[in-house]
């Protein structure tokens, strides 16, 4: 659009000059039409052509049924797990194929919903309304805890704080605290960073940590809390920014942050999350990661589940998550 | 030249300005049908909502806040900073490349300009991210990622768009305005600010306003480097907080939203708003491409 005008621009001086002669117009169009020519018939021979491949594209589907192909897409949490489980599943059988796609819990489900994909990732169990949706549709979704996850909570690896209660965090969340020093800290603002609202993590973090478990509590997020695209854009600014505090997945914490140890209440023990601590219920932010199918999975998409859940753990916890078992 | 048969060079002719005809009027025909369906999606929107929760200060959507405040407010902060950065920046340019510089200097800059506008939003985000934002936090503010530093992305972003239309306005002041100046004893310089640029106006008012269309619609860059924090940009240190604008909140979220729910109209309906502004903008800057035309130019 803004080259369109540019152009406009440039021409109106000729314009307004002298009017060029009608014969001169008409032989600009005399060269033009051979060119219109071939791209029109570039255009229709394109298009039949289109149409003559499609034919042998619609029998592979149907006749060959020795590739299957799973879909599997949502929680961009659960997106390198279920990438490592593809990988390897599909190493150890060629035949199978399993597309992996992130973009959040929320876009997994949608997508559920609408019957795009075969398994929907997610880091939040589905909400009723989701859930309603896909019946809507004929789909009854079933739910299956895959692995556990902790949410770390990370600041800049020269922010002297080392514990924080959960309610200290919601507060910091809230903006109920607004400077370190009130956390025994330096005398710095503080920056909170959350993930964005179609995040599962978003989600999560609100419930238990902002609204400790509180289901009456309508606490938010204070409107000043940054929501950063991904969790790269949170660990990027918690690295160059000594005022920040952020959250995210565990698997997704580098050395170079630091990881803040998280009490349940004053008086409890101060727990940095590790695979240990998770399973052993010690450490507070923790929670299950699941993958939903459109009714009982059977056939391709069972055995792939059974393989997740039994060899596929080993990936979990190399990943940096918390295996089941 | 002439073709051997008349009437078949005539139907030709008639076929192929019928196409042109077509081909012309369907992009005013493709703008109407996005006009239709955005409308379609939108205005639902704002029956769903009441007013009261639309002009709140909170946009919360997974819990059915939508107060659309901050996010226009948060555009508008960015985008007028932006335009107030890029202008004076993108004139003096303009005055450079068109007046001031010696031709070879102009050959080497026109090209780089129009290379500016190729970069893609997103490696300017980068950028933004990694090198502005720290600058942007060592001047004093609390995180880099801010309006400023959206503002300063933005404004290098639309710097190209400026810069090519006042050049051409600066071009259109005919040469007799320039020798009148000189012969009246003023210097280059005097000539310059005094005559030319006056001259041009209008042009440049375009060139503004089709910045300012460019920089409110930006939405890659600045979902990258302004923190997304949906916040009332009403305190005096605001441009040096966080800001969330209209564009990034249909970015960040349309790929969440349930097809046909509230919150759904609701990102059509800001996606309404934004096609509104823009097109006023776009107007204005036509009205005055057209006023120019009517009173016959500045030649």
């Amino acid at each position: 659009m803004q080259s369109d005008f540019i152009y406009a621009h440039k021409v109106s001086p000729q314009k307004q000059g002298a009017r060029l002669p009608n014969k001169k117009e008409r032989r600009a169009t005399k060269t033009i039409y051979p060119l219109f020519l071939t791209l029109l018939i570039f255009f229709l021979t394109s298009l039949t052509a289109c149409r003559s491949q499609q034919v042998p594209g619609e029998g592979d589907d149907t006749t060959s049924s020795s590739t299957q192909t799973i879909e599997n897409k949502g929680s961009d949490t659960l997106v390198n797990i279920a990438l490592a489980w593809a990988e390897v599943y599909m190493e150890e059988n060629p035949d199978m194929r399993i597309s992996v796609t992130g973009g959040g819990s929320g876009t997994g489900i949608a997508a559920l919903i609408n019957g795009t994909v075969n398994i929907a990732n997610a880091s939040r169990a589905m909400k009723a309304e989701e859930v309603e949706a896909a019946e809507e549709n004929g789909i009854t979704p079933v739910e299956h805890v895959v692995a556990r996850d902790a949410i770390a909570v990370v600041v800049h690896p020269s922010n002297p704080v080392e514990g924080l209660t959960l309610q200290q965090i919601s507060d910091i969340y809230t903006q109920k605290i607004t400077n370190w020093r009130q956390v025994g800290g330096e005398d710095r603002p503080i920056v909170p960073l959350s993930r964005q609202s179609n995040s599962g993590t978003y989600v999560y973090f609100l419930e238990n940590v902002v609204r400790l478990g509180n289901k009456d509590s309508d606490l938010l997020f204070a409107p000043d809390t940054l929501l950063m695209p991904s969790s790269e854009g949170i660990s990027a600014e918690i690295r160059q920014n000594p005022n920040a505090i952020g959250y995210d997945g565990l698997g997704y914490v580098t050395d170079d942050q630091k990881v803040i140890a998280v009490a349940a209440d004053k008086g409890e023990p101060y727990v940095l999350p590790s695979i240990e601590t998770v399973n052993a219920g010690t450490y507070p932010i923790a929670r299950p990661l699941f993958m939903y199918t459109a009714g009982e999975p059977t056939g391709d998409i069972k055995v792939y589940l059974d393989w997740i859940l039994n060899e596929g753990q080993v990936e979990v916890s190399r990943l940096g998550f918390v295996p089941l078992k | 030249m002439n073709p051997p048969d008349k009437t078949q060079r005539n139907w030709s002719t008639f076929f192929i300005e019928a196409l042109i005809r077509l081909l012309g009027f369907s992009s005013i025909g493709f703008v109407l049908l996005i006009f239709l369906f955005l409308l379609q999606e939108g205005i639902p929107a704002f029956f769903q909502v009441p007013l009261g929760n639309l002009l709140s200060e909170l946009w919360y959507p997974t819990f059915d806040l939508y107060g659309i405040l901050p996010l226009l407010l948060g555009s508008l902060l960015i985008t007028l900073t932006a335009i107030l950065i890029a202008v004076p920046l993108s004139v003096g340019t303009a005055v450079l490349v068109r007046e001031a510089a010696p031709p070879w200097v102009r050959e080497v800059l026109k090209p780089m300009i129009e290379a500016l506008a190729g970069i893609p939003s997103v490696v300017l985000g980068f950028l933004g991210m990694t090198l502005v934002a720290p600058i942007v936090q060592k001047l004093g503010a609390p995180t880099g990622l801010t309006a400023f530093t959206g503002a300063l992305i933005l404004a290098y972003m639309s710097m190209p768009t400026i810069i090519s239309v006042a050049e051409d306005a600066l071009d259109t002041v005919p040469k007799s305005y320039r020798d009148a100046g000189l012969s009246m004893g003023a210097t280059k310089w005097q000539t310059i600010w005094r005559v030319v640029v006056p001259a041009a106006r209008s042009g440049i008012v375009t060139a503004v306003m089709l910045g300012l269309g460019r920089a409110i619609g930006e939405t890659m860059a600045v979902m990258m480097v302004t923190g997304n924090a949906a916040r009332m940009p009403l305190s005096l240190d605001s441009l040096f907080r966080p800001a969330r604008t209209m564009t990034a909140t249909i970015a960040a979220e349309m790929g969440e939203v349930a097809h046909g729910s509230i919150h759904y109209h609701m990102l059509f309906g800001i996606g309404l708003i934004l096609f509104t502004l823009t097109f006023i903008i776009n107007l204005i800057a036509a009205s005055t491409i057209f006023k120019k035309r009517k009173k016959g130019g500045l030649r």
